[in-house]
């Protein structure tokens, strides 16, 4: 057999499920991990004669993200019954938006092999989540209502992803974007982000291309399932036309199939329903959603710059790394605290290697944010400009960010009460310098004999000056003497 | 008929299936004869009242209490509600 040109065509359905306190349609608390069914009223019960009404709040997240995807919004949307036929939704039907989606036709821009690749977005629409039902009983299931009517968005790409690596990209990058916003808190551990995969393939084969029928992989909710399960479809489909030609879109069915995450196989579930199926008709209990340009423009400004805009903003503008302009945008709050300690006057350079080499790992010791550590911009601001003039040694400047979230103290009194300053005292620093080199003979000799270890000695040397002084020695003063006294030994 | 009595889960026999369906067909003659009016010049309307934009803040209040919740419940076992298998 010739060889086969294999084109995947990957989109994507994300449920997201928002930050709001209270469900979508009623006051019941969204609380993770609640007694089962401590969190259910009549309207998510759905007793005959409730109202439900729409929370706002869900509505302006929802066009945050609509705004942040660079979708069109929706003026004048509407909610739709979905029929459902599982005991987690006692209603019996779902409420959804079918074709008045609160925002469409837009597209998320997604970095891939070095550049950036547009994904289109069909829709993102608002809809209820359905309750828990638990299967391991047997000859029962065991239902909770706690998560019935919690607000979801549901976000719909178009088949645009061309491999399971981008499809991964994707939804990692929309988990920053989200939670960046603050529209969700977007932890997979609670199962904020969902993902169902729609996947075939273009097989190529002697200048005829041929498509496979469309399957969607069901409920995947980590990111690894999402690469492992659209890796295993494309080889998967690639096999069954080339066991069967007729294994094409239109011959043969589409398919829902379930992710086995033991055996890292997709499993048949049953055909796709097409959507007639579903019976969707418009909620007489819902009036529609009117969205003026007054309110759109309220949104756009709480939602000053979008992730992606302000990390290549970072990049042009402050001349970081991208790696350290990804770790300092990774959420709002650390780059908004990261502007703010620029704004005091404290150099860049400094602050962002403080941020990603100091801050950041005593925020995450702490099991905290950098912008939660009780540290303000303006001491953050203070630690920075003693490294630059010269005060501490980036090494000092590490002990004493440690103590810092505990005190109110200054940087530079704790420099001066841990004993920090440091020392430009050529004696003092003479005196470490007989102890290392007497410590490490070794690299002395190697420092002298080997020029292409010199450097790699000399940093060392440094080094252990650094920690014998307690972190005291300027590290400038101390490579100078180091190199000078090198020298004399070569003489 | 068959098919719609598929999606809403059930199972009518054969002398059902066939009265079901001329009830059916009669209904729908009769909303057939709402295809006579002209509504070239009528908006769409997903409505009955001219209302939009109704909404409540994001606050939550008490919940029912597991008790209530569960208090019709044909069968119930440690707080969650008992049905027949599904799936
Ligand atoms: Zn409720």
């Amino acid at each position: 057999m010739s060889t086969l040109k294999i084109t995947p065509l990957v989109g994507l359905e994300i449920h997201v499920q928002l930050a709001t306190r209270s469900k979508l349609f009623c006051n019941c608390t969204v609380e993770f991990g609640a007694k089962p069914n401590s969190r259910v009223c009549p309207v998510c019960l759905g007793m005959p004669g409730v109202l439900p009404v729409i929370n706002k709040r869900a509505l302006d997240l929802s066009i945050a993200v609509g705004l942040a995807l660079n979708c069109r919004i929706t003026r004048h949307s509407k909610w739709d019954r979905k029929s459902y036929y599982y005991p987690d939704l006692p209603k019996n039907y779902q409420i959804s938006q079918y074709d008045l989606p609160l925002a469409h036709d837009g597209y998320f821009e997604i970095p891939s092999n070095g550049s950036m690749r547009r994904i289109r977005i069909r829709r993102a629409h608002i809809e209820e989540d359905a309750g828990k039902n638990i299967h391991d009983t047997p000859g029962c299931t065991l239902v909770d209502l706690n998560r019935a009517g919690t607000p979801l968005l549901e976000i719909v790409t178009e088949p645009d992803i061309s491999s399971a690596n981008e499809a991964h990209t994707f939804c990692t990058e929309l988990q920053r974007l989200v939670t960046y916003l603050g529209v969700s808190e977007g932890s997979m551990q609670k199962g904020h982000m969902r993902f169902e995969p729609n996947i075939n393939v273009i097989v190529e084969h002697s200048g005829v291309e041929y498509r496979t029928p469309i399957v969607e992989v069901k409920n995947l909710n980590s990111f690894r399932a999402v690469r492992s399960a659209i890796d295993y479809e494309i080889s998967r489909q690639v096999a069954g036309w080339e066991a069967d030609n007729d294994y094409v879109l239109g011959n043969r069915p589409n398919e829902n199939r379930g992710w086995n995450d033991t055996r890292q196989v997709t499993e048949f579930q049953r055909p796709k329903e097409a959507a007639h199926d579903y019976r969707y008709f418009p909620d007489p209990d819902l009036v529609p959603v009117e969205i003026d340009d007054h309110w759109l423009q309220r949104i756009r400004s709480e939602v000053t710059e979008f992730p992606l805009a302000r990390r290549g903003r970072f990049v042009a503008q402050y001349g970081l790394t991208d790696a350290d302009a990804d770790t300092i945008v990774s959420d709002r709050a650390t780059a908004d605290l990261f502007e703010a300690v620029l704004d005091t006057g404290a150099p860049v350079s400094i602050v962002s290697k403080q941020f990603v080499n100091i801050w950041l790992k005593i925020a995450n010791a702490r099991h905290t944010t950098m912008a939660q550590l009780g540290v303000d911009a303006r001491r953050m601001g203070e630690l920075a400009s003693l490294v630059q003039v010269g005060t501490v040694s980036p090494t000092a400047a590490n002990q004493i960010a440690e103590r810092m979230p505990d005190t109110a103290d200054t940087p530079e009194a704790l420099a001066n009460s841990m004993g920090l300053v440091q020392v430009q005292d050529i004696k003092a620093m003479e005196k470490w310098l007989d102890e290392v080199f007497a410590a490490n003979e070794r690299t002395v000799q190697d420092a002298l004999t080997k020029p292409k270890k010199a450097s790699g000695s000399i940093g060392f040397l440094r080094g252990q000056v650094m920690r014998v002084s307690g972190g005291k020695a300027d590290p400038g003063l101390a490579g100078e003497l180091i190199e000078e006294r090198l020298k004399k030994m070569s003489e | 008929m068959r098919h719609v009595a598929l999606l809403a889960r059930l199972k009518p026999d054969d002398e059902e299936v066939a009265r079901l369906a001329d009830e059916l067909s009669a209904i729908l003659a009769y909303m057939g004869r709402l295809d006579e009016l002209d509504t070239t010049d009528v908006p769409p309307t997903a409505h009955a009242v001219p209302m939009v934009n109704v909404w409540r803040e994001d606050k939550s209040s008490a919940s029912l209490g597991v008790e209530v919740v569960l208090a019709n419940a044909p069968q119930s076992q440690n707080g969650f509600f008992r049905v027949p298998k599904v799936l």
